[in-house]
């Protein structure tokens, strides 16, 4: 394996932590936005207690996919700032406005009306992140991003404002939501909560299902060659067949309510698809013109960017872990 | 505006609105750290008040800096994709490694906000601790990019197209040292003296609080040690410049004329076709002292270089002399500082001097703010000297206004919402606290 593609097998596994992890951050914005109910309060007060201690963490993943991407891959990396300058902006603005009023509404007093405004902005914020992030990965995989000898030809609003890309945007947010539900099921301290949420993870289930049907449709006329990875090659049925059967076997434990069960389904499912959709593409990074072995940096660098990703691993995993557990096993003694 | 002004203008805001999350970063970890140590010691409540206090600080200046800092690295490619098409394994490892210092930070982070009470204190302490070294360590590294940027080393045009040679020279291009030591310490000294004025103020207004003394002092350390330190820290970088990169310093100091004996110039202003200065103060043989540590040493001057390549003389000047000034003040304040607590053997709280403190209080963030468009203006008209001009690296995207404006709109509001949170954070008086203060756990 050469070092461009063992980056891009790093890249594609921060997209991955960052789809779960951050992705369940954006559903949990969702769900704050469509708290309703006898126990609304109660929703948004388990949305917030989840999601506070590890936003900032979850959010790194997205830093380090961005930053492997133009160290790795620097000629894709300027191609595609050029030609998606529009939804990269927007997404920003998401990510700034959700972050900073989450903060905010976190440190600002309790009873304002203030904290509701932050809690507005937050779920807006929220559901057009993952929109927006749809469209630019859609956007990537259309074939519709057109560079000739390094010039952006293909206009700054056609490749992402099409049906496929907001198909994928649309799928994103569903997706997003249905991970959030799923997880709070598991973490809600009372049944009643619980099935508040079993009953948003099995309704979004079925959007998602539905949308990844029609991204599947729009694929034949929005995205070729990802319509021919998705269906022609022998190695990505595999993943197909396994992002099914996840499916399948979360829907089936929500209905059960076996949540622990459920959420590592979910989350099965959705690794499944970020790595599904990165192996339809290979071996295009900007599907058609730029393959991985075209944009790759200087090996000497990427070799040694390689190392220091080993190295910071050895120092991060652990911590993370360390993270997770200690909010773990609070919550679940909470809950009691 | 045209597309080359919209972008300088947009990066230019962006960094400088994230110049100072990042600054707080790295410097409130510590101040709270230090608190923080000193209850596990003393068992005074107060210094566990402190430490909480700051650790709200942190959290809501590093989430800014988080979403800002994000916001970057995008942009980077946003506004010059040449840049980062080029350059961009050039720079990818000091940046890989700066993506791995910011994520022990907000991983040690959230263990410390979150962990208090639930995980043993010396552990919480630790966590703490790597808080205020990750910091550290991703200044360290994302200064490290600006100084490949400055005089870039370990690559080579080869026909037309850039190779490189030597990943570690260009990580530790030759302006490392002085670039990483100058403005690491500018990031403490800028956030200690926020510290110092904001709670100067607090004295004042509640002088039987004792919180707030301590406060006072633990920042006033923090700040008087980087002020007197920073001037030192900057002889080495005016030495380093002077050899590295004669124009930018030529720029800095106004000098049009190479000539030995060269003057530093108090204030002025460059008037950049005439080549001339007015309204200086001149200090005979200053610059040549300062850059060789010798009177009579030759200095070079922006006629070295064709007119077309050299920075704009009156804002790099103007910034440097913003910079310079504000740190002479800082340096000042605390060696007065360092003679009240002498003489009286306490911290000084006369009220003049609180009112100095208050009134120096932004010095640092300007000095910081200031130092850092030094570096910038003088490097133009290069993003990369001598191999990629700032005009060539801009994004062929031909609505820059829009992107402009509105994030300009958003830091605003993001500045505003920032203050306010923090003013009401900080006037909050800790509830348990009575006047006179509660001692022991």
């Amino acid at each position: 394996m050469g070092p461009e593609l063992a980056i891009a097998v790093v890249i594609v596994t921060a997209l991955v932590l960052y789809a779960l992890l951050a992705g369940a951050d954006f559903g949990g914005g969702v769900w704050d936005l469509l708290a309703s109910g006898p126990r609304k309060g109660e929703q948004r007060a388990l949305i917030e207690r989840v999601i506070g201690p590890i936003w900032e963490a979850n959010h790194v993943w997205l830093i380090l996919a961005v930053v492997l991407l133009f160290t790795g891959f620097p000629s894709a990396f300027a191609a595609i700032s050029i030609a998606l300058h529009v939804p990269l902006t927007l997404f920003l603005l998401g990510v700034v406005f959700r972050g900073s009023a989450f903060t905010f509404r976190s440190y600002d007093s309790r009873s304002d009306t203030a904290q509701q405004r932050w809690g507005v902005v937050f779920s807006i914020a929220s559901v057009l992140a993952p929109l927006l992030l749809g469209c630019i990965v859609g956007a990537v995989a259309s074939g519709d991003i057109r560079v000739e000898a390094g010039v952006v030809t293909s206009g700054f609003f056609s490749p992402w404002l099409a049906p496929f890309p907001i198909i994928v945007g649309l799928f994103a947010l569903a997706l997003f939501a249905f991970l959030a539900a799923v997880y709070l099921t598991h973490e809600a301290p009372t049944p009643e909560l619980a099935d508040d949420f079993r009953r948003r993870a099995l309704a979004t289930g079925v959007v998602v299902a539905l949308l990844a049907a029609a991204a599947f449709a729009a694929s034949f006329s929005g995205a070729p060659r990802v319509s021919a990875g998705l269906t022609g090659r022998p190695f990505t049925w595999p993943l197909h067949a396994a992002t099914g059967v996840f499916a399948l076997l979360a829907f089936w434990a929500l209905w059960k309510r076996r949540f622990w069960m459920a959420r590592i389904a979910a989350a099965g499912q959705v690794a499944l698809i970020v790595v599904g959709w990165a192996a339809s593409q290979y071996p295009f990074l900007v599907v058609p013109d730029i393959t991985l072995q075209v944009a790759a940096g200087n090996a000497r660098t990427l070799r040694l960017v390689l190392w220091a990703i080993a190295g910071g691993s050895v120092l991060l995993i652990p911590s993370l872990l360390i993270l997770f557990r200690i909010f773990q096993r609070s919550s679940a003694s909470r809950g009691r | 505006m045209d597309r080359l002004l919209y972008a300088r203008a947009q990066m230019g805001l962006s960094l400088a609105f994230h110049i100072v999350f990042a600054a707080a970063g790295i410097a409130l970890p510590l101040i709270m750290v230090v608190a923080d140590a000193l209850w596990l010691r003393t068992g005074d409540k107060d210094y566990l008040d402190l430490a909480k206090r700051m650790a709200k600080g942190t959290a809501i200046l590093f989430a800014v800096g988080a979403v800002s800092g994000t916001v970057l690295s995008f942009e980077l490619g946003l506004l010059w994709p040449d840049f980062m098409g080029k350059f961009g394994d050039t720079v990818g490892l000091p940046f890989a490694l700066e993506g791995f210092a910011f994520f022990t930070e907000a991983i040690f982070l959230g263990i410390y906000l979150y962990g208090r009470g639930r995980i043993p204190p010396r552990l919480h302490l630790a966590a703490g601790v790597l808080v205020a070294l990750s910091g550290l360590a991703s200044a360290f590294f994302v200064t490290l990019v600006n100084a490949f940027m400055n005089l870039p080393a370990g690559v080579a045009m080869v026909d037309g197209r850039l190779v490189v040679q030597d990943p570690a020279a260009a990580m530790f291009s030759p302006p490392w040292a002085h670039e990483t030591l100058h403005s690491i310490v500018a990031c403490y000294q800028a956030t200690a003296f926020a510290l110092c004025g904001i709670h100067a103020a607090l004295v004042l207004r509640r002088p039987t609080v004792p919180l707030f003394r301590k406060a006072f002092a633990i920042s006033l350390v923090v700040a008087g040690i980087s002020a007197v330190a920073q001037p030192l820290t900057g002889h080495f970088a005016a030495h380093q410049i002077a050899r590295q990169q004669p124009v930018k310093l030529a720029a800095s100091e106004a000098l049009f004329e190479t000539r030995a004996g060269a003057p530093l110039l108090i204030g002025g202003l460059p008037d950049e076709k005439t080549g001339k200065v007015d309204y200086a103060i001149e200090i005979p043989s200053g610059l040549s002292i300062l850059a060789f540590n010798d009177p009579d040493a030759t200095v070079a001057g922006l006629d070295e270089v064709p007119p077309e390549e050299r920075p704009p003389v009156l804002l790099t000047h103007l910034s440097f002399q913003v910079m310079v000034g504000a740190g002479m003040v800082m340096a000042g304040l605390s060696a007065i500082a360092a003679f009240l607590a002498w003489r009286k053997r306490r911290v000084p709280d006369h009220p003049a001097f609180l009112w100095a403190m208050i009134l120096a209080s932004p010095l640092g963030i300007v000095a910081l703010e200031a130092g850092w468009l030094v570096t910038e203006y003088g490097r133009q008209p290069w993003i990369v000297r001598g191999l990629l001009r700032t005009r060539d690296a801009v994004t062929p995207f031909p609505h820059l206004a829009a992107p402009f404006w509105l994030f300009t709109f958003v830091y605003v509001l993001l500045a505003v919402a920032v203050v306010y949170l923090l003013v009401r954070q900080l006037r909050a008086v800790p509830a348990e606290l009575s006047e006179g203060g509660a001692h022991g756990p």
